[in-house]
């Protein structure tokens, strides 16, 4: 399977009258961007689109999810497979990228779960997000529809306007074009080459009651662990339709640019091989903990590895499906890494983690959501920044004439458990 | 040039020459300028600090009146308005590791200035004081007396300047089991990566987040005498009077809250909904009860299954929310009910 990635670089956003790449600048025709986002979905009564770019004094508040707008020019299917285009199975051909832009559904579904990023000021250096250049997508829907519904509306509008801008992309030549050849596991050097085996083991939150995930268009909570090509979420396989907290919910364009992936591709060959990746779940019950974690740690066993990177979505209930993949793991002698992030307390003095086992050794923390930040005023708000007080990390007074207080849990991706980011903990 | 830091020193009877054993009665006393391993801090970090006066204190007087000899101490030392304060090293003296604990935790809460101390990791006073000071670890005897000045120097300028303080493996202090955030070099999917190589071939490598040990509470045997029994409510899941009257945080709960339900047979979504902020609200706004059990309970009531419910329920937001903060609550609601008779408790989560 080989996919031709090719990396279209984008440096300014506008308005224009039509939607193109001029050079470096991704230009938007907004009045037909909107109709695109709405589609056929009564649901969606309003849409303001808004622009945000790197630096300005810019708040962009609740946001749901960011997606990267991409598309697949040669080989099977199409971006987002189950869920705007069809099911044959994606990966291979060759797919073209707008890098450096990204779309951002703004609305509040839950208000609690939706999360906030600043292109300016200290709150930038916590997020990704802060450095690309951003399309936000104002949605509102109709009074009285459910909250499922809702987060239906918007994450299908988010998928729509990243096709339809990606589609911008598709006759331009790409800056730089990266291939991904993958191998079968029984293709690749034997043991005897000396270099690791790995594999990736790939956590989706899957809990129901919109803390979802889609493989292929299918609800993650209903699927075994099964495996998962490198290039097939290169290709907008996995879609997030999670309203969890912001600092460490997986957005679709994480997924879509997973850095452990990445990592180990870059790595694949030289120092270890990359032998695999499976996807997993992280569902609420007991049951369905010991069934997913029984049933990937059986695949990647089967895969003859070395050791597991294993990533992590959420907090609190998915650190049981954590601890018992490093536990299952190391008592069958695999090597395991875990990335998490820590929930320890406003004051860092807690107990980072709701389960523990002595057998999760390697971990990498991305850091203490809880812990507090301060973020002065920005010159424009697009959404509605009052919903930060009852946002996850927010507080009664976190709104004040000298910006926002509140842990660092409210920033879109600031503790990103696939290892986007930067950020540590350290016990000091 | 800026002004040098003005720095007071705490010192014991034996380390300030008053005397040994014989003489660890003394109250608190003082003496201008530095004295003993003062000489040495004063050649260490001469330029930077000035010991403007050394506090004194006998061992035992300090452990047999701990109250009046910090507050003693204390008043002594603000008297130099100094801008830092640095106590022992103690090495391995439990009395006086203790003594210079409590004095660098009374100067850092009351005088709100950096206090800096240093012992060896065995001496009681690390495990009373290791959260909330900073103590640079030592050897056990005065052998390690040059290193130990040196680190807790170093210490006390950065905190007095305002500057973070390093790890504790770079700043050579104890580990306050405190977690701060930082930037890393590198991102965390290569740390993983990274660490990961590092496992496999058997070299040495540093789990980021050692794994903590959990408090095990050894539950109860079964109540006995339940058709008597006064049960009450508690929920983790958020289930406050609409409107979270005590603004209860959807995440990260800093409070909890104390509901009268008497005369409250069962709770309408219409006065009655969820602050947390870790699920989807749909269901638990649609029927309280699913969170709550109050309908339930109040059929096992009349039935006489249980003796009697609580006046009261409590209510908090389990999302996130520190260890810390739900001892603390938990502290205080079994005071209510131990207080009340209250002997059984439905906790119920989400």
């Amino acid at each position: 399977m080989v996919l031709e990635l090719g990396r279209i670089p984008i440096e300014d956003i506008d308005w224009g009258r039509e939607t193109s790449v001029e050079g470096r600048t991704l230009q938007i025709n907004r009045q037909e961007l909107i109709e695109k986002i709405r589609g056929s979905d009564s649901r969606i009564t309003s849409i303001m689109a808004e622009l945000a770019r790197p630096g300005e004094s810019v708040r962009i508040i609740p946001v749901k999810d960011v997606v990267e707008p991409r598309v697949k020019v040669e080989g099977r299917g199409g971006m987002f497979p189950g869920l705007i285009s069809g099911v044959e199975t994606v990966g291979h051909g060759r797919t073209h990228v707008l890098d450096g832009c990204s779309v951002l559904t703004v609305g509040q579904i839950v208000g609690f779960q939706e999360g906030m990023i600043d292109m300016g000021g200290p709150g930038a250096r916590y997020s990704s997000f802060s450095k690309l250049l951003n399309v936000a997508l104002v949605i509102k829907v109709k009074e009285g529809i459910s909250k499922h519904e809702h987060e239906e509306a918007l994450r299908m509008a988010g998928l729509r306007a990243a096709v339809y801008l990606g589609e911008a992309g598709r006759r331009v030549k790409p800056a730089e074009v990266s291939r991904f050849e993958i191998s079968a596991p029984s293709g690749l050097k034997p043991i005897t080459s000396g270099l690791p085996r790995i594999a990736y083991l790939y956590m989706l939150l899957s809990q129901g009651l919109l803390h979802d995930s889609y493989l292929y268009g299918r609800d993650m909570k209903t699927v075994l662990p099964t495996f998962i090509m490198p290039t097939e979420v290169m290709d907008g396989a996995i879609v997030s339709g999670n309203c969890v907290s912001a600092c460490d919910k997986n957005t679709t364009y994480h997924h879509q640019n997973n850095p452990v992936i990445n990592e180990l591709l870059k790595r694949d060959g030289r120092e270890l091989h990359f032998v695999g990746t499976v996807v997993t779940n992280a569902n609420v019950t007991l049951r369905d903990k010991e069934r997913s974690s029984d049933y990937a740690v059986k695949l990647v066993e089967w895969l003859g590895v070395d050791g597991v990177i294993i990533s992590k979505e959420g907090f609190g209930n998915p650190d049981a499906d954590a601890m018992m993949y490093c536990a299952k793991l190391e008592e069958r002698g695999i090597g395991a890494t875990l990335l998490t992030d820590e929930f320890a307390g406003v004051d860092g003095g807690s107990q980072s983690l709701a389960d523990t086992t002595p057998l999760a050794n390697a971990l990498v923390s991305v850091g203490n959501a809880n812990e507090m930040i301060a973020l002065p005023p920005m010159d424009r708000v697009i959404g509605d920044e009052r919903i930060i007080e009852k946002m996850a990390g927010g507080q009664p007074a976190s709104l004040s004439e000298r910006g926002i207080t509140a842990e660092l849990q409210v920033i879109m991706g600031a503790t990103n458990e696939l290892g986007f980011e930067f950020l540590s903990s350290r016990e000091e | 040039m800026e002004p040098k830091l003005k720095a007071v020193h705490y010192l014991n009877q034996f380390f300030a020459q008053i005397g040994g054993e014989q003489m660890a009665g003394i109250k608190p006393l003082q003496k201008v300028g530095p004295v003993g391993p003062g000489l040495l801090f004063q050649q260490i970090c001469g330029d930077d600090v000035e010991i403007v006066g050394t506090v004194v204190c006998g061992d035992n007087y300090f452990s047999e009146n701990i109250q009046q000899a910090t507050d003693g101490v204390l008043a002594l030392i603000k008297g130099y308005e100094p801008d830092l304060v640095l106590a022992g090293p103690a090495f391995n003296a439990g009395r006086y590791g203790v003594a210079c604990g409590a004095v660098c935790e009374a100067v850092t809460l009351r005088l709100k200035i950096p206090a800096i101390t240093a012992m060896f990791g065995e001496n009681p006073g690390v495990e009373l004081y290791r959260k909330s000071l900073y103590i640079v670890e030592t050897q056990a005897t005065t052998l390690g007396m040059k290193d130990a000045a040196q680190k807790m120097a170093q210490l006390a300028l950065r905190l007095a300047r305002g500057e973070p303080p390093g790890s504790p493996a770079e700043a050579g202090y104890i580990a306050r089991g405190i977690r701060r955030n930082f930037f890393a070099s590198q991102t965390g999917a290569a740390r993983a990566v990274e660490m990961l190589l590092r496992k496999l071939k058997g070299e040495p490598y540093t789990t980021e987040y050692p794994m903590p040990t959990f408090d095990r509470v050894e539950p109860l045997p079964p109540l006995e005498g339940l058709s008597e029994a006064t049960i009450a409510l508690i929920t983790s899941g958020g289930i406050v009077p609409k409107g979270n009257p005590d603004h209860i945080e959807s995440s990260s709960a800093s409070r909890y809250g104390r509901y009268d339900i008497r005369g409250v047979m069962s709770l309408s979504p219409r006065t009655y909904e969820t602050a947390h902020g870790g699920y989807d609200p749909t269901f638990a706004n649609e029927d309280p009860h699913r969170v709550l059990p109050l309908d339930v309970v109040r059929d096992l009531e009349r039935e006489g299954v249980i003796g009697g419910l609580y006046p009261y329920y409590y209510a908090t937001v389990g999302n996130g929310t520190s260890v810390a903060s739900a001892r603390e609550f938990a502290r205080e609601i079994a005071g209510d009910l131990v207080r009340d008779g209250v002997k059984a408790v439905l906790l119920s989560s989400t």
